[in-house]
C-alpha cells in the first residue's frame, strides 16, 4: 500500500495566544511548533497498515521552510519519505486543497490521511476538499480503520454516536484522537531520519478566497467568585445558580 | 440574490441546529445578503418540509432518493450543487455538525468557493459575508471575509437561536430536479450506532458536567453521572482523565476534543490547563469544584467551591435535586 500522510504545523496546545502587530494573525514569538496532534494519529495509522500489510509512507506538507522540521520529525517517527510543497504565501483552506490534490494526484496512492482538522485554524476543510477534487470517497473524524481487499471500512464519530462508512479505496481518511495510540520518534529513528529524502518543491499559492479580516482575543470573563469552602457551601451555589444565574 | 441553507434530516427528521442555521440566513437575507431564503434538503421522505418557513425559509427544495436516507457524501454535495445551480446564491450556510463538517468542504471545492467553518456570527458589508468564527480553539477569535458569491459558512451548534421569524408560515416546497446515479456514490453509510442511552452529545448539550484528575480514580466518576444526570446534562472529562483512560475521548472537551458552549458547566477536580479553558469559556454559566484555590479554573468561573470532589459533588447533586423537586 501507498499512504499518503498530510501533516500541518501548528502552534503546541499549551501556547498562549498574542496577536501579531498586524492583527490578523498569530504573533509567532516565542511559539513552539509542533506536527498538528490530529495527524499524529494519522501517521501512526498509517505505519500500522504497513506494518501489517507492507507498502510506503509517504509524509507530505504544505508552507515555508520552517515546516522541514514538522516533516523530518515524521520521518523520526517512521515515514518512509516527505514532501514539502513550499510556499511564501498563505493560501486558505482551499489552496492547500488543490496544491496536495495536484501533487498526490496520479502517484498511486491508495490511501490519504489527515487529522481531522488543524488545531490552529480549526477548520476542519482540507481532507474532505483534497477527496472532492481528487474524486475520492471520504471518511472524515475516523475513530476506526480496517483495510481489507481494496475496501476501507471507517467508523466516523457523529453526534451522540457513531456511523460506519465503507469504500473502495483509494480513499481519504482524516483521523480523529481515539483511532489509535500514537508512537513517538525512537533515537534510533532520528538517526535513520537524517538520511530520508525530503522533496522540496516550489509551488504558487493559489490566490486566497478567505480573507482573514482581524484576529482578536475573545473578551475576558468578568470575574467570578468564591461561594465558599467544601459541602457547607452547596446550599449557596444552589442559591446563586436558581437566583442569580437563573440556570436551575 | 438569494440564501441557500442546507437542512439536516437524522431518521426523516429536521435537525434542531439547521433550524438555527435557516434562522440565521433569515436575519442575513434581511440584513441586505438576499431577499429570498432558500433550504435545500437531502433524504428519503423527510417529515414537514414546509414547517420551515416558521424559521423564514421561503421555500424548500428537497431532493428525495432511495441513497439519501442516511448521509451520502457524493449525492449530497450534488444536491446542494444543483439547488445552487438553480438558486444563485450569494451564500451557503450549514449547520457545523458531523454532517455539515463533511459536506461543506465538499460543496466548497465544487464549487471553487471560500467555506467559514464553525462561525459563531455572521454579518453583510458590502456585499460580502463577513463571518466571526473561534479559532485554536477558543483561544482568538477570528474575522473572516468572502467576497466572492457564493460565500460558504457552517455555524456553530447553539451559536445561533431558532427564532421563529414567521410563526405558522408554511415554506413553498418543491421537488429538486437532480440526476444522481447510484454508481456515483463513492462511499456508502452501512451502519448508524447510537451511543448507549441516547445521550446528548456534548456539542449540543445544554449542560455539561465534567471530571478532572480531583476525581483520583474512575471508580468515583459515578458522581460526576450522578449530578449530571439530576441536572439534566451530559458528562465530560479532562484531556488528563481521557489519556490516563478513565473516559473514553467523545467526552473531552477542550482543544483537542470537543468546545462546548452550554448554559451551563460545572467542573469537577479540573484544575483548568490552557487547553481544556479553550474549550469550554464560552459557556454561560461556569462552576468549578477544586481543592486548590489557586487552580486556574476559578479565574473564569463564575461561583466556585473550594473542596474535595468527593465530599462536595454528593452534596450539590442532593442540593440540585431537591430544588427541582421544589421548582
Amino acid at each position: 500500500m501507498k499512504i499518503a500522510v498530510c501533516l500541518k504545523q501548528v502552534p503546541s496546545t499549551d501556547t498562549r495566544v498574542k496577536v501579531s502587530a498586524d492583527g490578523k494573525r498569530l504573533d509567532p514569538a516565542g511559539v513552539t511548533q509542533v506536527i498538528n496532534p490530529y495527524d499524529e494519529y494519522a501517521l501512526e495509522e498509517a505505519l500500522r497498515l504497513k506494518e501489517a500489510q507492507g507498502g510506503e509512507v509517504v509524509a507530505c506538507s504544505v508552507g515555508g521552510a520552517g515546516v522541514v522540521s514538522a516533516l523530518r520529525n515524521a520521518l523520526a517517527i517512521g515515514a518512509d519519505s516527505a514532501v514539502l510543497l513550499k510556499t511564501e504565501g498563505e493560501p486558505d483552506s482551499l489552496g492547500v486543497a488543490r496544491l496536495l490534490a495536484a501533487e498526490l494526484a496520479g502517484q498511486g496512492y491508495d490511501l490519504v490521511l489527515f487529522g481531522k482538522q488543524a488545531v490552529d485554524d480549526d477548520a476542519a476543510q482540507v481532507p474532505a476538499m483534497v477527496a472532492e477534487l481528487m474524486q475520492l470517497p471520504c471518511a472524515t473524524v475516523a475513530v476506526k480503520l480496517e483495510i481489507a481487499g481494496g475496501r476501507a471500512t471507517a467508523a466516523r464519530e457523529i453526534e451522540g454516536g457513531v456511523e460506519t462508512v465503507e469504500m473502495a479505496l483509494p480513499a481519504v481518511v482524516a483521523a480523529q484522537k481515539g483511532l489509535n495510540e500514537p508512537r513517538y520518534a525512537s533515537l534510533k529513528g532520528i538517526m535513520a531520519a537524517k538520511k530520508k529524502p525530503i522533496a522540496e518543491k516550489a509551488v504558487a499559492a493559489p490566490a486566497p478566497v478567505v480573507e482573514t479580516v482581524t484576529l482578536t482575543l475573545p473578551p475576558a470573563r468578568p470575574a467570578g467568585r468564591i461561594v465558599g469552602e467544601g459541602a457547607a457551601a452547596v446550599p449557596d451555589l444552589v442559591r446563586a445558580l436558581r437566583e442569580e444565574a437563573k440556570v436551575l | 440574490m438569494s440564501l441557500l441553507v442546507f437542512v439536516e434530516q437524522r431518521d426523516g427528521q429536521i435537525k434542531s441546529t439547521s433550524l438555527e442555521a435557516v434562522s440565521a440566513a433569515r436575519q442575513l437575507a434581511d440584513a441586505g445578503a438576499g431577499g429570498e431564503v432558500v433550504a435545500v434538503i437531502a433524504g428519503r421522505g423527510t417529515a414537514s418540509p414546509e414547517s420551515l418557513g416558521a424559521h423564514g425559509a421561503d421555500r424548500v427544495l428537497v431532493a428525495d432518493h432511495d441513497l439519501f436516507a442516511r448521509y451520502q457524501a457524493e449525492g449530497y454535495t450534488a444536491a446542494v450543487a444543483a439547488a445552487h445551480a438553480q438558486v444563485k446564491a450569494a451564500a451557503i450556510l450549514f449547520a457545523a455538525s458531523a454532517m455539515g463538517r463533511d459536506l461543506a468542504p465538499r460543496v466548497a471545492a465544487r464549487l471553487g468557493a471560500g467555506l467559514a467553518s464553525d462561525c459563531t456570527a455572521l454579518a453583510w458589508e458590502g456585499g460580502a459575508l463577513i463571518a466571526t468564527r473561534p479559532v485554536y480553539a477558543g483561544k482568538a477569535i477570528q474575522k473572516v471575509r468572502i467576497a466572492a458569491p457564493p460565500a460558504l459558512a457552517s455555524l456553530r451548534p447553539r451559536a445561533f437561536a431558532a427564532v421563529e421569524h414567521r410563526p405558522g408560515a408554511a415554506a413553498k416546497v418543491e421537488k429538486l430536479d437532480l440526476a444522481f446515479a447510484a454508481a456515483e456514490a463513492r462511499s456508502l453509510v452501512v451502519e448508524v450506532g447510537a451511543a448507549q442511552g441516547g445521550k446528548v452529545d456534548l456539542t449540543e448539550a445544554e449542560a455539561i458536567v465534567s471530571g478532572g484528575r480531583g476525581l483520583r480514580g474512575p471508580e468515583h466518576f459515578h458522581l460526576v453521572e450522578e449530578l449530571a444526570a439530576a441536572l439534566g446534562a451530559s458528562v465530560g472529562a479532562s484531556r488528563a482523565v481521557v489519556d490516563a483512560g478513565w473516559r473514553p475521548h467523545s467526552e473531552q472537551v477542550g482543544q483537542t476534543g470537543k468546545t462546548v458552549s452550554p448554559k451551563l458547566y460545572v467542573a469537577i477536580g479540573i484544575s483548568g490547563a490552557i487547553q481544556h479553558l479553550a474549550g469550554m469559556t464560552s459557556a454561560k454559566c461556569i462552576v468549578a469544584v477544586n481543592k486548590d484555590p489557586e487552580a486556574p479554573i476559578f479565574k473564569i468561573a463564575d461561583y466556585g467551591i473550594v473542596g474535595d470532589a468527593l465530599e462536595v459533588v454528593p452534596a450539590l447533586t442532593a442540593a440540585v435535586r431537591a430544588a427541582k423537586a421544589n421548582a
